[in-house]
């Protein structure tokens, strides 16, 4: 008896004193691993056949395994501002591969891999590769359609393609009736404000995924804030008709009358005018950030 | 007078059995006895009376639901202790991958030894239980009873003060037995205290100088064999010698050999016996006490726990 | 403690005298062989192939060995009885544990030094020589013991409460989790709800976590190890085996042999 209470009383000091030795330990660990910032074998297997001939009957088992990884993939490097996605694409097409059904995988990569960065890959054709691998499997799935016209639209700026996307996308079975006002809207006008809006409005709305719809907010604010600044500038414009100069606060045009109520941007920040005169985001907005952010890289990337 | 070598206190072990361990199997009741210094002690009841049961909680095998034990004033949770004891399990097995040498010499390595005094002792061991010849053999080609032996072996090779013995003699011939009486003998010669269990009576009988009979998971008498026998009332026999067919109803009662008859009677109705006997013409030829043995002691003691236990399962339904 | 080596010491010798423990090395030795094969069709990376192959055979082959014969440890005994004389030895039921453990552990030790000689001898082979940089190979195959030791201590630890072929389950289930603790640490914790990312949190930092011991990328592409990685996994290994043998010790010392 004595030892096996002394055992026991070893037990209730070892087991707390040694999980939190494992607690600060694993974060030196993690920290340690991070400073290496080794490029872990993602994929060690980039061939999507072999993958699946390995798996058995297991392939759709292992398909969500990767789609997690996918799903933690760009997690990490989208939250570390990285723009090199590389490895986005060979995890997609396995992904896929493996479980050709799994349609978040197909919409995932639309969303990611077309935009240029830091939002995405900056492949808008392996997007459109994907998209139509996609609608190849599962030709019912509008939703597909509407991805597709959403990489036409915005990243290629193919407005005929993209038109076609989404007027074919609104002939299959419980598809929107807005896929065929976009269709026409679309051929008919190109880029739009509005356009755009929905689009992104109608991801932010049906999306589950948290990145997908976090992604989808920061557009839907930045184009707002893109328009709000459009529609400034030709108050400003207005404002130097009538009194002779260009107003030099928002201030300015409230007195005017031009403005109901100093404008502010979707955070609440009120936009300021800028050094040329052209109405900007608020410094303090943490849009600014994101916004030029954007533009950088727009400037980088062709 | 000194501490008792065993001391044993209201011993109770229970076995959970059935659908998720609910029901619970009382293998062994408030076991209390005591096994002096220097005694032979024999432990002695049917298989499944609980004898193993009682040994394995001596030596902390298994855990008691109730009550304790002291060996030799330790109580049976100090393992130190364990270096001044001997045991040897039941149906005993061992690495077999090891050779016999080599098991006794890697048991010999838990007690405070030398090389030269494990080696010394490991080969007095191996001749003593007659292995000497096969101890370079690994113990996966050894029969059960040469496993036996080297149990022996391993029990008595570090010189120990108490030893206990699970069933020593079973799986043993003859010779064996003979041999394991001799070891058991001259641990007692050295001032040892042995306990040993058997359900093998004579065994007990002509070897201990106490026996403790337990059945059913009960103790049912402790003491010498002799006065064991004691606590039965003895019988007187009859022999007699009766031809033809007279209407005596005592002889349904009597074993027939031919025309000659036995009849067993006890003591105080030997009399009216020989009378009724010699009315109906039947010719005497022997009256003698029955020396009763621990065996039928003993028959007695299962046939009433049988009997017990019927009606404890009639009850419980 | 002089207890416990003597166990050690036995436990080893029992693992010497299987035969299918070289069967297993030997089969690792051949998978090794055939990766120089396979790094030869495979041109510019042939070391990268080897060195991936050959660890994942070593860290394969040990962990067959560690599950299998962990659990073995101490069931076997039990189901053999060969304990009965043994816990009749002046011994605690706790030395024996440490001793079944330290035996196995020396036990992989040999046989993973064994296999790390196959693929050293093999990088010999392709490279014609050895760089100072192929050490990290070694600090590869340390960790992958340091691994295998934790997984003997859980193997242990089951073996001790359940019936060997749920004590296997349990460990296999258990390692698996423990190579996706990093996966759960970078879950969307934001998408949970606040108990349940409480729960992924703790539960990630108390399951083991075994991505720790795998630098198979960093030894496939000769990158240094830094000397306070290997310092923390070993604390890392040292600290958890302590707590799982000391569960195991605990669980062991009140349980009732057949
Ligand atoms: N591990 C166990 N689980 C359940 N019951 C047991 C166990 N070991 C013994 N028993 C029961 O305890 C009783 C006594 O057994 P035991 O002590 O081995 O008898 P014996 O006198 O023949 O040595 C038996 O009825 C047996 O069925
Ligand atoms: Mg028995």
């Amino acid at each position: 008896m004595k030892s096996e209470k002394s055992i026991a009383w070893l037990l209730l000091l070892v087991v707390p004193l040694g999980f939190a030795g494992i607690w600060r330990l694993q974060h030196g660990i993690d920290a340690q691993r991070a400073s290496i910032s080794e490029e872990r074998d993602e994929v060690l297997l980039r061939s999507p056949k072999l993958v699946k001939a390995m798996s058995l009957e297991y392939a759709p088992l292992l398909a969500d395994i990767y789609w997690t990884r996918v799903v933690q993939y760009y997690g990490n490097k989208h939250l570390r501002g990285q723009a090199n996605l590389d490895l986005l694409w060979p995890l997609l097409d396995i992904t896929t591969a493996l479980d050709p059904n799994l349609v978040i995988a197909y919409r995932f990569g639309a969303m990611f891999l077309s935009p240029a960065a830091p939002g995405g890959a900056g492949r808008p054709d392996l997007a459109v590769q994907l998209i139509q691998r996609g609608i190849q499997a599962n030709p019912e799935y509008w939703r597909l359609y509407e991805d597709l016209g959403f990489v036409y639209y915005f990243d290629l700026k193919d407005y005929q393609k993209a038109s076609a996307a989404f007027l074919e996308g609104s002939k299959k079975p419980n598809a929107l009736v807005w896929m065929k006002i976009m269709a026409a809207k679309v051929a008919a006008e190109g880029e739009s404000f509005e356009t755009s809006l929905f689009l992104w409005k109608d991801i932010y709305d049906t999306s589950a995924d948290p990145s997908v719809k976090k992604n989808a907010l920061m557009h839907l604010q930045l184009l707002t804030v893109k328009e709000d600044c459009k529609q400034l500038d030709a108050l400003a414009d207005e404002y130097a008709k009538r009194h002779g100069k260009r107003p030099s606060r928002m201030s300015d045009l409230v007195q005017a009358g031009l403005v109901r109520g100093i404008p502010r941007d979707p955070l609440g920040f009120p936009y300021v005018f800028g050094e040329g005169g052209k109405a900007e985001l608020n410094l303090d907005s943490p849009l600014l950030e994101k916004q030029l952010m954007f533009d950088r890289f727009k400037n980088v990337v062709p | 007078m000194p501490d008792p070598a065993i001391e044993i206190e209201n011993l109770t072990k229970e076995y959970p059995f059935g659908f998720l361990h609910l029901k619970k199997r009382t293998s062994l009741e408030g076991l209390s006895m005591q096994v002096e210094m220097g005694d032979v002690f024999g432990f002695i009841g049917p298989n499944g009376a609980g004898k193993s049961t009682t040994i394995k909680l001596l030596m902390g095998l298994i855990f008691p639901t109730a009550g304790s034990a002291r060996i030799l004033g330790k109580p049976i949770s100090d393992v130190e202790m364990h270096g001044d004891i001997g045991y040897l399990p039941e149906q005993p097995y061992f690495y077999d991958y090891l050779t016999a040498a080599e098991v006794l010499d890697y048991f010999a390595r838990f007690h405070d030894l030398t090389a030269a005094d494990r080696k010394d002792r490991v080969d007095r061991m191996l001749r003593k239980v007659g292995l000497e010849t096969a101890r370079k053999i690994q113990l996966r080609k050894y029969s059960k009873g040469m496993l036996q032996r080297v149990g022996l072996a391993q029990a008595i090779l570090h010189d120990p003060k108490v030893v206990i013995l699970d069933e020593p003699m079973s799986g043993l011939d003859p010779v064996g037995r003979r041999e394991v009486r001799d070891i058991i003998l001259e641990l007692k010669k050295d001032g040892k205290t042995v306990m040993f269990s058997t359900h093998i009576l004579s065994d007990a009988e002509t070897l201990c100088d106490r026996v403790g009979v337990i059945v059913g998971g009960k103790l049912r008498g402790v003491g010498a064999p002799g006065t064991l026998v004691d606590m039965k009332t003895l019988g007187m026999e009859i022999l007699f010698e009766l031809t033809g067919t007279a209407n005596v109803p005592l002889l349904s009662k009597a074993t027939r050999t031919g025309d000659c008859y036995r009849l067993q009677v006890p003591e105080e109705e030997l009399y009216a016996a020989i009378e009724q006997l010699r009315g109906a013409g039947a010719h005497i030829l022997s009256v003698s006490q029955v020396k009763a043995t621990l065996e039928e002691f003993f028959m007695n003691l299962v046939e009433a726990d049988r009997a017990q236990g019927a009606a404890v399962e009639v009850s419980g339904q | 403690m002089r207890r416990a080596g003597v166990v050690a010491l036995n436990t080893f010798r029992e693992a010497v005298r299987d035969r299918v423990l070289y069967n297993l090395v030997f089969f690792a030795l051949l998978m090794i062989a055939a990766s120089v094969a396979v790094g030869q069709i495979s041109i510019g990376i042939e070391q990268t192939v080897i060195v991936s192959l050959g660890l994942s055979a070593i860290s394969v082959i040990g962990l067959l060995i560690s599950i299998f014969l962990g659990v073995a440890l101490v069931s076997k005994e039990m189901d053999k009885r060969t304990l009965y004389t043994l816990l009749a030895k002046p011994v605690r039921r706790s030395e024996f544990l440490l001793g079944k453990f330290a035996g196995l552990v020396l036990t992989l030790a040999v046989n993973t030094a064994a296999m790390a000689m196959g693929l050293l001898l093999a990088m010999l082979y392709v490279k014609h020589s050895l760089e100072r940089s192929d050490t990290v190979v070694l600090v590869a195959v340390y960790f992958i013991l340091l691994k295998l030791a934790l997984i003997v201590a859980l193997a242990l630890l089951f073996s001790c409460f359940t019936t060997p072929l749920l004590a296997i389950l349990f460990t296999v289930g258990l390692y698996s989790a423990g190579l996706y603790v990093q996966e759960l640490r970078n879950l969307p914790i934001e998408v949970m709800s606040p108990p349940m990312s409480a729960f992924t949190k703790w539960l990630s930092y108390l399951l083991p976590n075994f991505e720790n011991f795998n630098v198979m990328a960093m030894a496939a592409h000769g990158r240094v190890v830094p000397g306070a990685l290997i310092l923390q996994n070993t604390l890392y290994a040292v600290v958890y085996c302590t707590i799982v043998l000391t569960a195991a010790a605990a669980v062991f010392s009140r349980r009732n042999l057949k």
